[in-house]
């Protein structure tokens, strides 16, 4: 994320072998996902959907042992550090940083592109004012609703300038007057930006609500 | 690859004094110590301790007072634990633990030796009205009775806060409430339930702790000099005393003493060990049995009371302390001084103050390290992903299960064949030997606990390793990071033998100087030193609780 603007491209996974010590969670997975689609991935809990995502990241540790390649257009992000790889990653819990403020989390997220303070601090506003949050800046995360903290949870995310989106279940905390706004609200951002989205999932809801295609892990 | 190296290299630092230091007591033991010219092993260092008059005694005596302390305050702090949550009183009382476990062993023992003298507190509070004595009374003898039981005492009122604070740390990781709650549906009163549920659960993580308390029961040497009996002494106080000698020929059995002293606490330890099996079938044919009271409901009621009254006790000896340093004369049986006076500090004040400083330094210094190298090592663990297995923690522990005499007299020999005897150096490296585990203890479980998902997240947003370590673990566990850092500076401000030994007795501390005048000065004086030894941990203490509240103070998620 030196400097160049992010390139987005298709997210390709490539004969991806998960296993946890000699139990094989996930065989090989081959797929490509468009800038923009919404691709999501079903299975029970303990079928290695958030190992999938945690290999793509660069955060899969032993006891898992994992191969095949992650590329992003022509780039093979295998190699790289996870905080060299621009994924954006949203978790069930918003695991908003409780030491900052709502524009420290924010800002803690916005790429190093933008230089200024002064610009940094108008991004993170602006994005606050976008999402219906504006005048939040210096709020303590911790006095913030659920509601509240998720979409921060999400700006923070893109704010980041990501090349791709994982969704871990973010869904999955959320009560379900809340669960269909905030869905719309992450897949319109994806959209609008051209990422290449991941989600994982045990709800069908979110899979007919992203509307794209489904892998189902057993 | 940097953070790789943390571990070995912190275990080597610490644990190089430990293993170089017993092998440097176990050979003198054995005869040989080409430093005064004796090349040749033999066992004449072990025939002159045997024919030394007293000696049986002095391994009963270790062997009574250890074993006594130890059962007691498990016992006690068990039974506190178990009823704290029932009795608003004990809650408030709860509150005097970690003050008194910050206050170092010396300072507690003294100010206990002024506390229960014929001629202390507890005497005054009941005479001349119950007693008839308008002087102190000559013939009794509380400290340093032949048995030892004002060491033991001693010993409980810092071992019990000690054991209070690692149940409650062991607690959070047994779901206790849900099965009080249990027990208390079936009909068990609150302690047998407490000692039939939750005490098994908690034992296993208690073990190591307790161990730590039995070796140091069996083999401290400061504690002694102030409350055990003097003739014989303790066994640890037998090899203290031997290399303390100016006869260089009282080494060797010194020597063989210390390595007696060591098996004699692999032995306890083996035979707790042993002990704990037979008790843990006894306990659950107690728990088959069914009964819902029992003799362990007014058993625990009386050690939980004893806990209460030992905090009591304890914070009141410190208090007795600060009273005699700003007293102009307290004759008996007056509970308070006629006068006050600021004299004796005004006195002490300007020759005390460069021990204060280097106490002070040494604590900041060895704490600071500690707590460096323990995040190097949980920093190093994060990173790979792993954590140690339960190997690592004995070893962690291990300079607190080996006697200090076994191995810092050894360590001295080191020391002196570089040349780094006597420094101020070599005093916070033996510091150091103590203060880590106490350090990492403080930090790993916290640290641990922190969702590695909130690291993940700051990565996925592109923070470096080095970005998420000082702007989002570091931030976010400031609180037992300094918390650790102040457990730290309490442990080397009560460091005696190692300050003593690595210090070759030209390094002085407010520890090694309280414990030198202890005998027979000025009670106003040791006011003065008691009180200093506690204040230097208690203010750290202090700003460690107070700076996380001050930075993060519209922070609720912080709280």
């Amino acid at each position: 994320m030196s400097g160049q603007e992010p390139m987005v491209g298709v997210l390709g996974l490539r004969d991806i072998h998960i296993a946890l010590a000699d139990r094989t969670l996930i065989g090989q997975l081959s797929i490509d996902i468009a800038p923009g689609e919404i691709v999501t991935v079903m299975g029970a809990s303990g079928a290695g959907k958030s190992s999938l995502l945690a290999f793509i990241g660069g955060f899969l540790a032993a006891p898992f042992i994992a191969r095949g390649d992650v590329l992003l257009g022509a780039q093979r992000l295998n190699d790289l550090p996870p905080h060299e790889r621009g994924v954006g990653i949203l978790f069930q819990d918003d695991l908003l940083f409780p030491h900052l403020s709502v524009a420290g989390n924010l800002l803690f997220g916005l790429a190093q592109t933008v230089r200024s303070r002064a610009a940094r601090r108008e991004a993170a506003h602006r994005a606050l004012d976008e999402a219906g949050l504006a005048g939040f800046g210096e709020r303590d995360p911790a006095t913030l609703s659920g509601g509240q903290r998720a979409r921060v949870a999400l700006l923070r995310t893109l704010l980041a300038q990501p090349r791709m989106l994982l969704l871990d279940e973010p869904f999955g905390k959320l009560d379900a007057a809340l669960r269909e706004d905030f869905r719309h609200f992450v897949f319109d951002h994806a959209r609008r930006l051209g990422l290449p989205t991941l989600m994982v999932t045990h709800d069908a809801a979110d899979a007919d609500a992203a509307g794209g295609r489904t892998l189902v892990l057993e | 690859m940097r953070w790789a190296i943390a571990p070995s290299l912190t275990i080597t630092v610490f644990l190089l004094p430990v293993v170089a230091g017993l092998i440097g007591t176990l050979l003198p033991a054995f005869g040989y110590l080409p430093a005064i010219g004796s090349e040749h092993l033999s066992l004449a260092p072990w025939r002159i301790l045997i024919e030394q008059p007293g000696v049986l005694t002095s391994v009963r005596l270790s062997l009574q007072t250890g074993v006594l302390a130890t059962l007691l305050s498990l016992a006690i702090a068990s039974a506190f634990c178990a009823l704290v949550d029932g009795s608003a009183l004990y809650r408030r009382l709860a509150a005097l633990v970690s003050p008194m476990l910050a206050t170092p062993h010396v300072a507690v023992a003294i100010g206990l030796a002024f506390v229960i003298a014929p001629s202390g507190w507890l005497v005054r509070l009941v005479s001349p009205a119950l007693t008839g004595w308008d002087r102190p009374p000559g013939d009794l003898v509380t400290v340093r009775d032949p048995q030892g039981l004002a060491m033991v005492l001693g010993l409980l009122l810092k071992e019990v806060p000690y054991l209070v604070l690692m149940i409650t740390a062991a607690l959070h990781q047994v779901p206790h409430r849900a099965l009080r709650r249990a027990g208390a549906a079936l009909g068990y009163r609150t302690a047998a339930a407490w000692f039939k549920l939750v005490f098994p659960l908690v034992y296993a993580q208690l073990r190591l702790p307790v161990y730590a308390v039995l070796a140091f029961s069996l083999s401290t040497v400061e504690v002694g000099l102030i409350l055990a009996p003097g003739n014989p002494p303790p066994l640890a106080l037998l090899a203290a005393r031997g290399f303390a000698d100016y006869d260089l020929q009282r080494y060797f059995p010194a020597a063989a003493a210390a390595v007696l002293l060591g098996l004699l606490v692999l032995g306890a330890l083996a035979v707790w060990r042993i002990a704990e099996w037979c008790v843990a079938g006894a306990g659950r044919a107690w728990c088959e049995r069914g009964r819902r009271g029992g003799a362990i409901v007014p058993i625990a009621s009386a050690s939980a009371a004893l806990g209460a009254l030992g905090l009591v006790l304890g914070i009141g000896a410190m208090a007795g302390m600060a009273v005699w340093s700003f007293a102009l004369d307290w004759r008996f049986p007056e509970l308070v001084p006629q006068s006050f006076t600021l004299a004796t500090w005004a006195r002490q004040g300007p020759r005390v103050a460069d021990t204060v400083w280097t106490t002070a330094s040494l604590a900041l210094a060895s704490a600071g390290i500690a707590v460096a190298l323990t995040i190097a090592c949980l920093e190093s663990e994060s990173r790979r992903g792993r954590t140690p297995t339960h190997r690592v923690l004995w070893l962690l522990y291990l300079p607190l299960l080996v006697p200090q005499i076994a191995f810092l007299y050894g360590f001295q020999v080191m020391l002196v064949k570089f040349e780094l005897d006597g420094a101020w150096l070599a005093v916070a490296w033996a510091h150091l030997v103590f203060v880590l585990p106490y350090a990492f203890l403080s930090l790993a479980d916290p640290w641990r606990a922190l969702d590695p998902r909130y690291a993940r997240s700051a990565a996925a947003l592109g923070a470096s390793p080095r970005a998420v370590l000082w702007r989002v673990r570091l931030p976010m566990l400031l609180k037992p990071v300094l918390l650790a850092f102040a457990v730290g500076c309490a442990v080397s401000v009560g460091q005696y033998l190692p300050t003593l030994f690595a210090g070759a007795g030209r390094v002085a501390t407010l520890t090694t100087e309280a414990v030198t005048l202890s005998s027979g000065a000025d009670p106003r004086v040791m006011g003065v030193y008691t009180i200093l030894q506690a204040l230097i941990p208690l203010l750290v203490y202090a700003a460690a609780r107070l700076l996380p509240k001050l930075l993060y103070a519209r922070r609720q998620g912080m709280a």
